[in-house]
């Protein structure tokens, strides 16, 4: 008897600040009005959907020392925009990204607190890292952390959250108007954390929440990133979505839990993942080839290819080759604010790559970008994608998907009306909630009541 | 058809009230002992439908707004830290995501959480207002303070204790100056969508803010579009006359604690540029003075002290709270923030005693006339102020990351 059916995990993320977003299309809404995240969360809601997500960024992205004005510029405050949605939705987890570099521990972790409570346990966060000066500028503190030490911070930041999240232990609030007694404990909240990056005591102001903590995740793909998240997250976005490339990254990020003392099923792999769907497999691959056109112009293409080369590339031609030049290999100091310039580690030798497969398939620089990025990871039939999305969750090369629409704030409607209904029918995906909470959805146990494991202590 | 009688308002266009009236939220209630009050539900103070609900109330009363109290440290009676005390309420969840919470549920009424802003970034706090008044159509206010308080100094461990409230407020005035600039920082058609150039925005019409000052620099712009109400009203608490320059320097509304008409009266002629100087009163209304004395005595009994505050304690009915509510207004005071000490009755009393009562003199509306906070307090929805300036060359970004 083979084992038994993999439960898929699914989530949304609002459409953000990138080209995936066609706003171009006339079916493209607003991305900022409140309505517009009423529709995509009760959608998500509707479809049984573990969580949404909103990523974030704390500055405008700029490129070549101005603006970048191409894509969706702007979004609203993580925090404020979750707890309004709490408001709206009845189970739906809500996730949102804040950044451990330009906030402090007990701020967050009172946030976090207190959207666990006003949505009945359905918190969740995202904790990512920043370095740069560039975003620094908006803050007081500048750019005071040097880029090797993010993952440092961000693990203290996490641990001393936790800490402040387990002052208090869930016993301590009687409110009893007859005893008079509103705490049992004189002590309640009560903390101290000693450490590198953060040095605080106190008490914290948040009795203890639904879910005890929020659901960590993480993201990241680099060895300190999945480190990080085997150590203590929840759920890691991965970012591999296909079968080879996903089962390897799930193999080695389940392989790292034993050493913190966890079991695989305690760390959800989700990678992000875009979708075109057509009444046949025939329609959707049109579908999604003037989708990769609206989402890749000429003058995005350039910019893109701006971030490999880290030069003014803006006196050539979309619809031309290649420069023959090669990229400046300094820091990146043309495309400003953005992550997945980072993610070019060998900026040299992908342009190499890319002028020879240029070269080789005669495309131009457009075809080129349109090629080589951002392809859509599940094209065709309501059945063919839900076909796929249980293969590879019963292959183990992921645990369910963070779906990414490309159409705000419509976008996940098709989806829900037609891939998760065949989802169910297989058996792959509930039918109802099963409980109020985040991790009753996540199949994730009550956090236990000591500070997070320290890998590298 | 007969004519309406002269004092009814016209169903189409209900005049803006002589008496603008808010209510500050938190915990149970003003008085120590209000949470040991019948109906105070005061195992639910954190749930979301607890605060639902007092909003729900206030807004069927047709206040102009509620403030939600906050601290980044345990509620204590000792100025230094944690009293220790287990017979008070203690713990509060975080005001801005409680406002927001409760902006879905509501339609009218203005939502002004309560900021510190000693330890907390004005970008942080800039995009979370901006959002507030998204996500509640126009309704979103800020209330700014300062903590001069030890032990948040220790949560934060970033700075040292003992600066001193003018050093904190010199600091607010600029945190303020900040979140203004920010929320200008997009002008209001800055959206484009111009498909022909492939423009989503104009970035022209986004500006950095560049604000220089001695507790931080910050550049801009905000990564959330301009709220709808341009720049949500400002305001902050000045218990005594020594905070008045702040608030002059700052507030949209300025909350006051005058013990009589003469010192309302003085406060309202301090502060001659802050457009709304509302007074402040912890009330306990009932239907007869005695009731509400009674009242206030046999929660004091309960507490085992009187209750002092800040601002004047009322306790009598709502026709005599009226009665000094206008003889306050007439000294100079354009509404009122009131505290009710135990929400669970004296809410209910002011929405559904007072604001009949103020209403049948003719100073308070019987719809609401506005769908925007500023509407609703009679302020202009502000120019931007970068949209103004002639189209400055725009520095480029430092070409260092």
């Amino acid at each position: 008897m083979s084992k038994p059916l993999k439960q898929i995990h699914l989530a949304a993320h609002f459409p953000g600040v990138n080209n995936t977003t066609v706003w171009s299309d006339p079916a493209a809404g607003s991305h900022i009005d409140f309505d517009s995240f009423v529709h995509f969360a009760r959608t998500a809601e509707r479809a049984k959907f573990d969580f949404l997500f909103l990523a974030e960024g704390l500055r405008l992205r700029e490129q070549g020392g101005e603006i970048y004005d191409l894509d969706v510029v702007g979004r609203p405050d993580t925090f404020t925009v979750l707890a309004a949605l709490a408001a709206v939705t009845e189970h739906l987890g809500l996730t949102g990204t804040i950044n451990s570099t330009f906030n402090e521990p007990y701020e967050v972790a009172r946030q976090f607190a207190s959207l666990d409570h006003l949505s009945g346990g359905r918190a969740a966060w995202n904790v990512v890292t920043s370095w740069d000066a560039f975003t620094g500028e908006n803050f007081r503190r500048g750019g005071f952390l040097p880029r090797e030490q993010r993952y440092e911070r961000a693990r203290e930041f996490l641990a001393t959250a936790h800490e402040l999240f387990d002052a208090w232990d869930g016993g301590e609030v009687l409110a009893d108007p007859v005893s008079g007694e509103f705490l049992r404990d004189a002590g309640a909240g009560a903390f101290a954390h000693r450490g590198e990056q953060f040095d605080i005591s106190g008490h914290f102001n948040v009795p203890r929440s639904p879910q005890g903590r929020p659901v960590v995740f993480q993201a990241g793909d680099s060895d300190e990133g999945r480190e990080f998240a085997a150590a203590g997250a929840d759920a890691i976005f991965g970012r591999h979505s296909t079968l080879e490339a996903g089962r390897a990254f799930y193999a080695d990020v389940k392989g790292r839990l034993a050493r913190y003392g966890r079991t695989p099923d305690e760390l959800k792999i989700l990678p992000a993942a875009t979708f075109v769907l057509g009444d046949t497999d025939a329609e959707a691959r049109e579908l999604a080839r003037e989708v990769r056109l609206k989402q890749v112009s000429g003058a995005t293409a350039i910019k893109y290819l701006e971030h490999v080369w880290n030069r003014d590339l803006s006196g050539y031609d979309p619809d031309g080759p290649l420069p023959d030049i090669d990229p400046d290999p300094g820091e990146n100091t043309i495309a400003l604010g953005r992550a997945s310039v980072r993610l070019n580690r060998d900026p040299v030798a992908v342009a190499r790559e890319w002028r020879e497969l240029a070269a080789a398939r005669g495309l131009s620089i457009r075809e080129l970008v349109i090629e080589t990025t951002g392809r859509q990871s599940f094209v065709g039939s309501p059945l063919t994608v839900a076909r796929e999305i249980d293969n590879l969750v019963q292959q183990d090369a992921a645990d369910g998907f963070i779906l990414v629409p490309h159409l705000t704030p419509g976008g996940l409607d098709g989806f829900a009306d037609t891939v998760v209904p065949l989802l169910q029918e297989r058996g792959v995906f509930r039918d109802e909630y099963s409980g109020p909470t985040l991790r009753d959805h996540l199949g994730l146990a009550a956090p236990r009541t000591r500070p997070l494991a320290h890998a590298h202590h | 058809m007969p004519a309406h009688p002269s004092t009814a308002p016209s169903p189409h266009s209900s005049p803006s009230p002589a008496i603008r009236l808010a209510v500050a939220l938190d915990g149970a209630g003003w008085h120590p002992a209000a949470w040991r009050e019948p109906g105070a539900d005061a195992d639910r103070l954190f749930t979301a439908g607890y605060w639902a609900a007092l909003v729900a109330e206030a807004e069927a009363g047709l206040l102009d707004f509620v403030t939600f109290e906050d601290s980044l440290g345990l509620q204590s009676t000792d100025p230094a830290g944690p009293d220790g005390r287990t017979d008070l309420v203690r713990g509060r969840l975080d005001a801005v995501l409680v406002a927001a919470r409760v902006a879905p549920l509501s339609r009218h009424i203005g939502l002004v959480p309560s900021v510190v802003a000693t330890h907390t970034e004005p970008f942080h706090v800039s995009k979370a207002l901006a959002t507030l008044d998204h996500v509640s159509r126009g309704r979103a206010g800020l209330r700014i303070q300062i903590s001069e308080r030890p032990d948040e100094v220790r949560h934060f461990g970033r700075r040292t204790a003992g600066e001193g409230a003018a050093a904190l407020y010199g600091e607010a005035a600029d945190h303020v100056e900040v979140v203004r600039r920010l929320w200008d920082s997009w002008e209001d058609d800055a959206e484009i969508r111009d498909v022909a150039t492939g423009r989503f925005v104009d970035r022209a019409k986004l500006h950095y803010i560049d604000f220089e000052g001695p507790h931080f620099s910050v550049r801009g712009p905000s990564i959330t579009p301009r709220p709808p109400q341009g720049r949500p009203p400002v305001s902050a608490l000045a218990s005594d006359a020594a905070a008045y320059p702040f608030l002059a320097r700052t507030a949209d509304i300025g909350y006051v604690t005058p013990r009589s008409a003469d010192e309302a009266r003085s406060a309202a002629a301090a502060l001659p540029g802050v457009p709304h100087v509302f007074g402040e009163l912890t009330v306990f209304l009932d239907e007869r003075p005695a009731v509400a004395e009674r009242r206030l005595q046999r929660l004091d009994a309960a507490h085992g002290a009187p209750y002092t505050s800040d601002a004047r304690v009322f306790a009598g009915t709502p026709a005599l709270l009226a009665d000094l509510l206008l003889e306050w207004h007439g000294a100079g005071l354009t509404g009122f923030r009131l505290r009710p000490g135990v929400l669970a009755h004296d809410l209910p009393a002011i929405t559904r005693g007072l604001v009949p009562e103020l209403r049948r003199r003719g100073v308070f509306r019987s719809a609401y006339e506005a769908s925007t906070l500023r509407g609703l307090l009679g302020l202009e929805r502000p120019a931007n102020r970068y949209a103004a300036a002639p189209a400055a060359a725009r520095t480029p970004a430092p070409a260092s990351a």
